[in-house]
């Protein structure tokens, strides 16, 4: 985050930097493993009609609550559909619910840094004690509270997770914008006559969003996490949708009899949150190795 | 010192006022008629009304607030629409299995979390130290749903060691306790080993390795005491959040606190209630971060109060 407010290098001296960078990443091979494990996710959640073995709405009334086989890998749910077609086609639910939402707050909330640090004083002190406020509470309670407002459904769930999200876009994209605020050129660019928007989108925005990126990845685990969590506790998306944490709780009922109801989705979120937890961790110290804990 | 703590209660007073405007105006945003809930399925619209009335909900909004703060100021939020018990009465009764069940995961936390943490930083780089940051970063990836649900299918299904739900004696706290205490032991390892390898870096640690003190020595007289006063925040805030974001492992547990509470005021629209746990949750967190600023500056003599 503090390269933008350097004098800039040659080009060539930003080359090796994104090189550094690049081989720092290849060097951790949990970043490594976290990257393999998002591909393939990201795999199955585009290319998921085309691999999956059966389509994940047929039913087989005499194969219900099959075990695992070489037919059904993963086996089958009490209305004899595959489970892994069925996970297959959920990534597009469980992933995306979570891409959209971190998209959404990192938006919102990269504004809300930016502008707090450029207007600067009752406006940024006040702003910035409703972000601590905000932070103050799990984040899943603030899910909560915003879905009981909009009703469940995929749509609000990506509403409630984004909002979410926004006070701690807001707090990190801050910090650097407000670092940039001392610098000559925001003096100069507004001295020619630049309007306060122009300022934010072209001057500040730039310094901001290498962090906003880093965290980018980050917060897509914990979102994919909330999201299922919000779907598990019925306030999200409703079965028969193929959603992970949604299969997970219908699939509760079964515990004793077929425990690949459970254990199947389950094993989905986890690998999935793991993958981009370890690929977050990976990208932040391969470009900024101080924002390290 | 005084002067302090007498300045942080007093900054608490707008943010609670805050909260407690926020809280009513959500509670009222949420859509559904509560009166019309109440008064069941074959109400006619005077029934309805008449519940209106008696609830208070046909007053202007602006003055059923005033009336709502005044009420709780004096300990006073209504009662439940769905039992008709006192409000205090009904979130008391299950703050206590809430209370109980934090305590003991944030134990059983805290022992895991700085035990795990401990070791990874002196055997860095170890097979130990890669095997248990793989499981603290497994324990922040698993869903508590998930890893609540594995321990009952694991523990409780097929060999009954523990019950699959409830509260009741020691052993019902066992499975929803460690449900709990992973993902807080995770994030407390994860801090432990990052500030005990900044501190072990340091030069007094050198220092004190040059004059022959024994490694055991400088871990627990010179390393660990520095290095434990950024994890108890950690833990400070862990527990704040057990004690209010229990929801999903009570929901799997079906244990009878706060959280379940929460989601059974939520389904059934208990305005009261709901209102009444949102303040509670609000005071704990404020009361919770003031505590660990004073145990902060407790710990560490270089913090000052100001």
């Amino acid at each position: 985050m503090h390269e933008a407010t350097l004098p800039r290098g040659t080009a060539a001296a930003r080359v090796s930097a994104a090189r550094r960078s690049w081989a720092r990443f290849l060097r951790r091979r949990t970043a490594v493993a976290g990257a393999a494990i998002t591909l393939v996710f990201l795999g199955a959640m585009l290319l998921g009609p085309w691999i999956a073995p059966y389509p994940p709405t047929a039913t087989n009334y005499n194969q219900t609550l099959a075990p695992p086989s070489v037919a059904h890998p993963a086996g089958t749910d009490d209305f004899g559909r595959d489970i892994l077609s069925r996970l297959i086609a959920g990534s597009r639910y469980s992933l995306g619910m979570g891409l959209a939402a971190v998209t959404l707050g990192a938006a919102i909330g990269t504004a809300w840094g930016i502008s707090s640090a450029f207007y600067g004083g009752v406006f940024d002190n006040v702003s910035m004690r409703i972000v601590d406020i905000l932070l103050a509470f799990p984040g899943l309670l603030l899910a909560i509270a915003i879905v009981a407002i909009l009703g469940p459904g995929l749509v609000n769930v990506v509403i409630a997770v984004g909002l979410f999200s926004v006070p701690t876009f807001a707090r990190l994209t801050r910090s650097p914008a407000l670092a940039a605020m001392g610098q000559d050129y925001i003096e100069a660019a507004r001295a020619v006559g630049a309007a306060n928007a122009r300022i934010m989108g072209r001057h500040l925005l730039p310094v901001a969003l290498p962090t906003a990126l880093v965290y980018f990845t980050l917060r897509i685990g914990i979102a994919i996490l909330t999201a299922s969590s919000l779907s598990f506790l019925g306030l999200g998306v409703q079965p028969p949708t193929p959603e992970w944490g949604a299969m997970l709780a219908a699939g509760r009922l079964f515990l004793n009899v077929a425990p690949q109801l459970v254990i199947a989705p389950g094993i989905a979120i986890s690998l999935a949150v793991l993958g981009f937890n370890l690929l977050g961790d990976g990208i932040r110290d391969a470009l900024d190795p101080r924002l390290r804990e | 010192m005084l002067r302090y703590l007498g300045r942080r209660l007093w900054q608490m007073i707008p943010i609670l006022f805050g909260v407690s405007l926020g809280a009513f105006l959500f509670i009222h945003a949420i859509p559904g008629d509560p009166a019309r809930l109440l008064a069941g399925p074959d109400a006619g619209p005077d029934d309805i009304a008449a519940v209106r009335v008696r609830l208070g909900l046909d007053r202007p909004l602006a003055l059923q607030y005033v009336y709502f703060v005044r009420n709780a100021l004096a300990g006073d939020f209504g009662r439940s629409y769905r039992s008709g018990l006192p409000v205090s009465q009904v979130v008391a009764s299950h703050f206590l299995p809430t209370l109980a069940l934090s305590l003991v995961s944030i134990g059983l936390a805290a022992c895991a979390g700085l035990g795990a943490g401990v070791l990874q930083a002196v055997r860095r780089n170890s097979l130990g130290d890669y095997a248990s940051t793989v499981a603290s970063v497994t324990g922040i990836s698993t869903p508590s749903f998930f890893l609540g649900l594995l321990l009952i299918y694991l523990f409780s299904v097929d060999i009954h060691w523990f019950p699959t739900g409830g509260m009741g004696g020691p052993r019902s706290f066992v499975l929803p306790a460690v449900t709990l205490a992973a993902a807080a032991a995770a994030q407390i390892a994860r801090f432990t080993r990052s500030s005990l390898l900044e501190v072990l870096g340091q030069d007094f640690v050198r220092t004190a390795r040059a004059k022959g003190v024994t490694e055991a020595w400088v871990l627990v007289r010179h390393s660990l005491r520095n290095a434990l006063i950024p994890v108890v925040t950690i833990i400070g805030l862990q527990f704040g959040f057990l004690l209010g974001g229990a929801i999903v492992v009570e929901t799997v547990f079906s244990w009878p606190g706060l959280g379940w509470l929460m989601i059974q005021s939520i389904s059934f629209r208990d305005y009261p209630v709901l209102t009444a746990e949102i303040l509670l949750f609000s005071v704990q967190f404020l009361a919770i971060n003031l505590v660990v600023d004073l145990l902060y500056a407790a710990l560490d003599p270089r913090v000052s109060y100001r």
